[in-house]
This record gives C-alpha cells, sequence and structure tokens, in this order.
C-alpha cells in the first residue's frame, strides 16, 4: 500500500458501510433540478426514460390498431378515409418495430445488463444518453408529422416505387426514412455499449460460462444490430438520395432496381424479428429458472441455440420476397434455412419446458406470461414452418395470414415476455410490488383478447382476405369474423388497461419489494431496490452461474476501488479476471446538445442536401466538446 | 446480505491499454458497424452490376490517375501512422505531438486527389444507377477520411495542453492510429470495384 494509497485516501476499504454509501453517493449520484437531469448518464435512470417512452409509443401504436379495427368492423365503413387509413397501418407498423419493440429491449438491456455482470454503470454511458435523445427525437419526428396529417403512408417497410419519387408525392415518405434513421443510430449506440459493457465491465470471476443467460441474450441481440442495422440505414438514405438528389439506386429505367430496396431492407427487416425475440428469449431463461426454483436445464445448449439464431437470422431474409420471381435455387435455399431456424427454436423451447418439468413451478404472473408465450409462440413458430414453404406462401402472401402469423410471432414471442419481465423486475427497478390478482387478469384478459383477435386472422387469410385494405365490400365472406375480431379486441385492449392500471398503482403504492422478493439467483437481486446511483455498494467477485443460490447469506465482493471518483473494474473478455480499476464518465450535458444538433442535421436534410455540410458543423463543435477532457478525477491515469 | 472481501483490486492500474480498454473496444465495435456498412455498399455495386447489361452504364471507364495518387498517398501513411502508435504506447510526447501533425498532414493530402476523383467517374449521382453508387462509394470513404482527419486535428491540439500527457489521451492516439488504418484497408475493396472491375 504505497504512493498512490496515500494520495488517494479514499479507499472503499478503509470506509465503514454508512460511511462508504455517503461517498459512492457523492460521487455518483446525479443532483436535483431540470438541467442536471437532462444531463445525468445513470443507465437506470436512461433505461427507465426509454421503457416509459417505448411503452408510450406502445399506447399509442396500440390505438392506431384500434382503429383499425373500428373501421373494419363492417362493410364499407367510413370512419376512415384510405388515405388516413394508409398513414395509420403505416405509423402502427413502425411504431410498434422502431419505436417500441427495439427500443424497449434495448432499454431491458441497459437497466440489467450492468447490473446483473456486476458494474455501476453502462459501457460509454454518455453515448447511452445522447442514443435516448435521438430516439426521443425520431419518435416526436414521426408523430408529429401524423398530427400534422403528413405521416407515412407506404406500410412500415416503405417499399419502391411506392415510395420511390415517381410515386410517393410530399415529404411523407422522408419522414419515415429518417425517422429509421434516428432509430437505428441510437440502436446501434446502444448495441455498441452492451457488447463492450459484457465483454469488459463484468464482475471478476464472471466467466463467459457463468455470464446469466439474459446477458448473454442481449450480447447476441447487439451483434445482430451491429451486424444488421447499417444495411437499413444505407437503405432510407439511398432513398432519400433518391427522392432529394435523384440518384438512380431504384428507378429500372436507370440501371436501378425495384427488387435491391426490399433485398436490403429485409437483410435488416429479418435479423430484426431477432433482435426483438433473442432479449425476450433471455427473459423467459431467466423468468423459468427463477419461478422453477431451479438452474436452467441446458445452459450450453441454450447459449449455442441463441448464437445459431444470430447467425441463421442473417440468411432468412428472401423469404419475405418469394412471390417477387427469384431464381428457384434460391427460394429453395431460403425455404430450408427458414425452416432450419426451427431447430436452435425447438432447443428452447424444450429447454424451457425441461426446466419447469424438473422444478417446483410457482405460477405467479411473470411465469403466466412465460407460458402463455410458449403456447403462443409454437402456434407462431409452426405458421411460420408453412409460409417457409414457397407454394403455401405463394397463396397467402399479403393476406391476413401473414398479419396473424407475425402478430403471434412477435406478440407472443416478444410482448408477454416482456410483460412478463416487467412484472419481474418492476420490483427491482421501482422498490414496489405489482399486485399478483390485477396481474392474473392482466395475464388472463391479454391471453384470451389476443388469441381471440388474431387467431381468426389466420381462417380470414385462407379466405382470401387481403391486408392493407381499408375496407370490404359486404358480399364477401368476411364481415362475420372481422366483427369478432374487432369485438375480441377489446377484451386484448381491456388485458392492456388492467396492466397500465396496475403498474400506476404499483408505482405509487405498492407493497415495498426488498432487495430480493423472488429469491432469484442473478445479481441485479444483491443490492436494494431500487439500486442506488452506483449499483454496488462494492463490486461483487462470482464464482458461479446462479450466485445468490451458491451463497445465499454471503456476497463474496471487492475491495480497494476509490470511492473520490467513478470508479469500476474493467475485466478480461474470456475469464473476467481483473484488469484494470478504470472510471466512469461524469454526467454531461453534452450528449443532449449533441442529439439536438444531429436532430437538426438529419431533419434539415429532409429538405436540402446542404444540411448535412452545414448541419455537420455544430455536430462537430458538440462532439468536441463532449469529448474534450475537463480535468476531473476521472481523466487521471 | 453480509459482504465478505475476497479480492483486493487496489493494485491495478487506473487505466488499461489496448484490449484492457473499454474504448479500444468500441472503436472495434464501431469499425464493425462502419465495416458491415462498406460490405454491403460494395454487395450493391455487385448487384447492381450484375442487372446491367454493360458496365459501366452509359460511360467510359473512371480516369485510374486521381484515385491511384490516392491509394498510394494512403498506403504511404501507414508506416507513420504505425510509428505514432508506437510512439504513444511508449508514452513518447515529443514524439507524438511531431507524429500527430504530421498524420494531419498525411490525412489532409488524400483530400486533393479526391476531389479529382468524382470528375475522373464521367458519369453524374443522377444520370444512371451505376453513377450513382460511385459517387456514394466515394462519398461513403471521403466522410470517414474527414471524419478521422479532425478527430487527428482535435486530438493534436489536445497532446499540446495540459491534459496531453495522460494514459488516456496515450490510448486515444492509438484508437485513433488503428482506426486510420481501418479508413485506408476500407478503401482498398472500394479502390478495386470503383477502378478495376469495369475494367474486366
Amino acid at each position: 500500500m504505497t504512493e498512490d494509497r496515500k494520495q488517494s485516501p479514499l479507499m472503499d476499504d478503509r470506509l465503514d458501510d454508512a460511511e462508504l454509501e455517503r461517498h459512492l453517493l457523492q460521487s455518483w449520484q446525479t443532483p436535483g433540478g431540470i438541467w442536471k437531469a437532462l444531463a445525468t448518464v445513470d443507465h437506470k435512470t436512461i433505461a427507465r426514460r426509454y421503457i416509459v417512452t417505448a411503452f408510450v409509443f406502445l399506447i399509442l401504436g396500440g390505438l392506431l390498431a384500434v382503429a383499425m379495427r373500428i373501421q373494419l368492423a363492417q362493410p364499407e365503413a367510413r370512419i376512415l378515409d384510405p388515405d388516413r387509413y394508409n398513414q395509420i397501418f403505416t405509423m402502427h407498423g413502425s411504431t410498434m418495430m422502431f419505436l417500441f419493440a427495439v427500443p424497449v429491449m434495448e432499454a431491458m438491456a441497459i437497466y440489467l445488463v450492468p447490473l446483473m455482470v456486476g458494474t455501476r454503470n453502462i459501457a460509454f454511458p454518455r453515448l447511452n444518453a445522447f442514443s435516448y435523445w435521438i430516439i426521443l427525437a425520431g419518435g416526436l419526428l414521426l408523430w408529429i408529422s401524423f398530427a400534422l396529417d403528413a405521416a407515412p403512408d407506404v406500410g412500415w417497410f416503405a417499399y419502391v416505387p411506392l415510395s420511390g419519387p415517381e410515386y410517393g408525392s410530399g415529404k411523407r415518405a422522408d419522414i419515415w426514412a429518417q425517422m429509421i434513421t434516428f432509430t437505428e443510430l441510437s440502436a446501434l449506440a446502444v448495441a455498441v455499449e452492451i457488447v463492450v459493457t459484457v465483454f469488459k465491465q463484468r464482475a471478476p470471476g464472471m466467466s463467459l460460462d457463468r455470464i446469466p443467460l439474459l446477458v448473454w441474450s442481449m450480447l447476441v441481440m447487439a451483434f445482430i444490430v451491429i451486424m444488421a442495422m447499417p444495411a437499413i440505414m444505407f437503405a432510407s438514405s439511398t432513398l432519400i438520395l433518391d427522392r432529394l438528389v435523384e440518384t438512380q439506386f431504384y428507378n429500372p429505367a436507370a440501371g436501378g432496381d425495384a427488387l435491391l430496396w426490399q433485398h436490403v431492407f429485409w437483410f435488416f427487416g429479418h435479423p430484426e424479428v431477432y433482435i426483438i425475440f433473442l432479449p425476450a428469449a433471455g427473459m423467459v431463461s431467466t423468468i423459468v429458472a427463477t419461478f422453477s426454483r431451479r438452474a436452467i436445464f441446458g445452459y450450453l445448449p441454450l447459449v449455442m441455440a441463441f448464437i445459431a439464431t444470430g447467425i441463421l437470422a442473417f440468411g432468412l431474409w428472401v423469404h419475405h420476397m418469394f412471390v417477387v420471381g427469384l431464381p428457384r435455387l434460391g427460394e429453395s435455399f431460403f425455404t430450408a434455412s427458414s425452416m432450419a431456424i426451427a431447430v436452435p427454436a425447438g432447443i428452447q423451447v424444450f429447454c424451457w419446458l425441461a426446466t419447469l418439468w424438473l422444478g417446483r413451478p410457482v405460477f405467479a404472473t411473470p411465469l403466466l406470461f412465460v407460458i402463455g408465450f410458449i403456447v403462443t409462440f409454437v402456434i407462431g413458430g409452426l405458421t411460420g414452418v408453412m409460409v417457409a414453404s414457397v407454394p403455401f406462401d405463394t397463396q397467402v402472401h399479403d393476406t391476413y395470414f401473414v398479419v396473424a402469423h407475425f402478430h403471434y410471432v412477435l406478440v407472443g414471442g416478444a410482448v408477454f415476455p416482456l410483460l412478463g419481465a416487467i412484472y419481474y423486475w418492476f420490483p427491482k427497478m421501482t422498490g414496489r410490488m405489482m399486485s399478483e390478482r390485477l396481474g392474473r387478469w392482466a395475464f388472463g384478459l391479454i391471453f384470451l383478447g389476443f388469441n381471440l383477435t388474431f387467431f381468426p386472422m389466420h381462417i380470414l387469410g385462407l379466405l382470401g382476405m387481403p391486408r392493407r385494405v381499408y375496407t370490404y365490400q359486404p358480399d364477401l365472406p368476411w364481415g362475420g369474423l372481422n366483427l369478432f375480431i374487432s369485438l375480441s379486441a377489446l377484451l386484448l385492449v381491456s388485458g392492456f388497461l388492467v396492466f397500465f392500471i396496475d403498474v400506476l398503482r404499483a408505482w405509487r403504492s405498492g407493497l415495498p419489494a426488498g432487495p430480493n422478493p423472488w429469491k432469484a439467483a442473478t445479481l441485479e437481486w444483491a443490492t436494494s431496490s431500487p439500486p442506488p446511483a452506483y449499483n454496488f455498494r462494492r463490486i461483487p467477485v462470482v464464482d458461479a452461474c446462479d450466485p445468490l443460490w451458491m451463497h445465499p447469506e454471503e456476497l463474496a465482493v471487492t475491495a480497494g476501488l476509490r470511492v473520490d471518483r467513478r470508479e469500476l473494474i474493467v475485466s478480461s473478455v474470456v475469464e473476467a479476471l481483473p484488469e484494470a480499476r478504470e472510471s466512469s464518465p461524469r454526467d454531461s450535458i453534452w450528449p443532449f446538445w449533441a442529439a439536438i444538433a444531429t436532430s437538426i442535421m438529419l431533419i434539415g436534410s429532409i429538405f436540402t442536401p446542404w444540411a448535412v455540410v452545414w448541419g455537420a458543423i455544430p455536430v462537430a463543435v458538440t462532439l468536441i466538446g463532449w469529448f474534450w477532457p475537463k480535468g476531473t478525477a476521472e481523466d487521471a491515469s | 446480505m453480509k459482504e465478505r472481501a475476497a479480492l483486493d483490486v487496489s493494485k491495478l492500474p487506473l487505466h488499461g491499454m489496448g484490449a484492457a480498454s473499454p474504448a479500444w473496444w468500441g472503436t472495434c465495435g464501431f469499425m464493425l458497424i462502419e465495416g458491415s456498412a462498406f460490405a454491403l455498399a460494395i454487395a450493391i455495386y455487385f448487384y447492381l452490376f450484375s442487372i446491367a447489361p454493360n458496365w459501366p452504364i452509359d460511360a467510359p471507364v473512371p480516369d485510374l490517375s486521381p484515385g491511384s495518387v490516392l491509394t498510394l498517398l494512403l498506403l504511404a501513411s501507414i508506416v507513420p501512422n504505425i510509428l505514432v502508435s508506437r510512439w504513444a504506447k511508449a508514452r513518447a510526447l515529443a514524439k507524438v505531438r511531431i507524429g500527430l501533425i504530421v498524420m494531419s498532414l498525411l490525412e489532409a493530402a488524400p483530400l486533393a486527389p479526391r476531389i479529382f476523383e468524382f470528375p475522373a467517374m464521367h458519369v453524374s449521382w443522377d444520370e444512371n444507377a451505376y453513377g450513382s453508387i460511385v459517387w456514394t462509394l466515394l462519398g461513403l470513404h471521403t466522410a470517414h477520411v474527414i471524419t478521422d482527419l479532425i478527430d487527428t486535428l482535435v486530438l493534436t491540439c489536445l497532446m499540446f495542453t495540459r491534459y496531453g500527457d495522460n494514459t488516456r489521451r496515450y490510448g486515444d492516439v492509438e484508437d485513433n492510429c488503428l482506426y486510420w488504418n481501418f479508413v485506408i484497408v476500407a478503401w482498398l475493396p472500394l479502390y478495386v470495384c470503383i477502378y478495376w472491375v469495369p475494367r474486366l
């Protein structure tokens, strides 16, 4: 204990618990006040903002769905005109995919990954703050344009030539494309943070085979984002270029190709499904283990299945394009790969079932949602195998059968686990319990409402009803089913209503949760609920996959970190051997300004290409302000 | 829960270099993102090539000289770039300062031939899809050159301030050198695509 020790007296091993907590709060807590709130880089605060924002977009997107169901409840309805209907289904899909599903999954990672790997903040916390402001700006851009009756009307995948300069008049398609740029920029930033947090900030001893499954799933998701999202940014940028400065990427008359758009879009679009599904699979694995009261069955096969899903995700995109007339060999290949992905999916389902079978399951609300997920996702998976076959797909393409299929996969595969995860981690995030009674009602109504709403759509599709029609004639045999679906949708809505009431009620006056209400095994339950700004008083040391089950009474921790600055442990990738006492950046307002500058540049470039040139200057200035050292203790080395 | 001190970390360094630094991994992450974008852009180039009856579409093959000069300039900057990285690793402040000034000039230099590359395509971005993709490839790479140039200029200024002599800054310099190598390596397949594929 040498020089260093004398110069920096504030080491955690010299302080008792109360003193240590006081000093840590001083270093880590964001003080009150609006400007301070804008400057915070606490991953938990930012994740909470992300989650609340994503759920607001879920409500908005859900209301649009209700509007569509009211319109379709009877033939020849005149509640929505065709143009408004086009905007609404485009807004519904875009909002749900880009402003709800992906951000909410990443938000769960932002909240949970640092806690589960036992560190004090996410890697690159300022980038994290930036990513939130960016996605908020993208969401506002889309929804303000909807309020001004100028929302995109080209479907959530904006096929050319409909979205191109020839048919897509006004700025509607540009707003869609630039909303994509915002959301993908934000998603890519978060993906890098997750990868680096998982690789470099794991608690000492948390070797690769001791990483919680949720963290594994988020890691694979982050890599899919990194590989897939550049495609959609390229697509949205070239679409804007075609529309703004007359490049010819998608114009067949000048050597371009409309199908190119579909290739690039779906090269992103199919992995997107797994970007949403894999985090859900991680949540399911966690919940199943906790409520079965035993370690997960098949940890290694599950991790392998996550990785295999991540790789296969890139070999499936053409199955969205079976009816455009591609070479036979290509179609056969993509049929085979689409069926192959059922193998890792099957492995996962069987591992979860085995865990339940071998354990002593406690059917609390989170586990109910997981059971609902398994049932729904298996049905969605089966129809997925059906549409993977080209002759079948040719029949049902662009019908309500496909609408039913992907809602089973996305709502069943991701929203059910997510709601289970909210019930599961709400106590950690707020320190309060949600209600079991309301939770069971919410689950029952949502599960029943969902199946009654979407199962009949399979039949409607087989009866030939195309998707994206604003109305249908009375002599077509679709009226009865449509009315049934619309009424069932009310059941689904009431389920969500119960869920949101429960959330608000619990937030205000739920019973205190305590650190580990579910007696779970992973590190986030080793700290108080909600966790303090610094997450852990002392950073844990891990020697097992389920640390809190192996040592329920005692937590092994590190000693020797400074408390006068934000400090955490950087460890090696494979074995998590400690390498450095790295600092973590302080709060900063610069990410907020950088996001404002970036937003002005991106929105300006909808109207003029010069916005990119002039807009880049404030972006550069804010980035320099962001990275310029401020001489704080965190900069010392 | 009771805590038991199991590991003393007080002797660890306050900042790791290379693979022990989160910033290094972050740089790798962003290179992977941008590498994916370059790979995709090249795939789109070949896709458009594969559906066109003639390639280039309605244009002569591009002039070789500006692009080749740029390629040589980029390649020539590799050795000084690696030297700067080594000096940073050795924390040789004076050498790093000089090296960064030299690298700022060497990174600005390719922008001169780049200006002549666009007209050397003999096609405008809005004439046909061939023009669109080659201008996009050049534009994408130019954006990377300019980004790294600004980064290098800011780092150069920084190394002359009191914040310069700091392990973190030396790490930043190394990461910046790594990124410039990426900008060079990413150019080579683009160069082959833009200038040599049409000559096949």
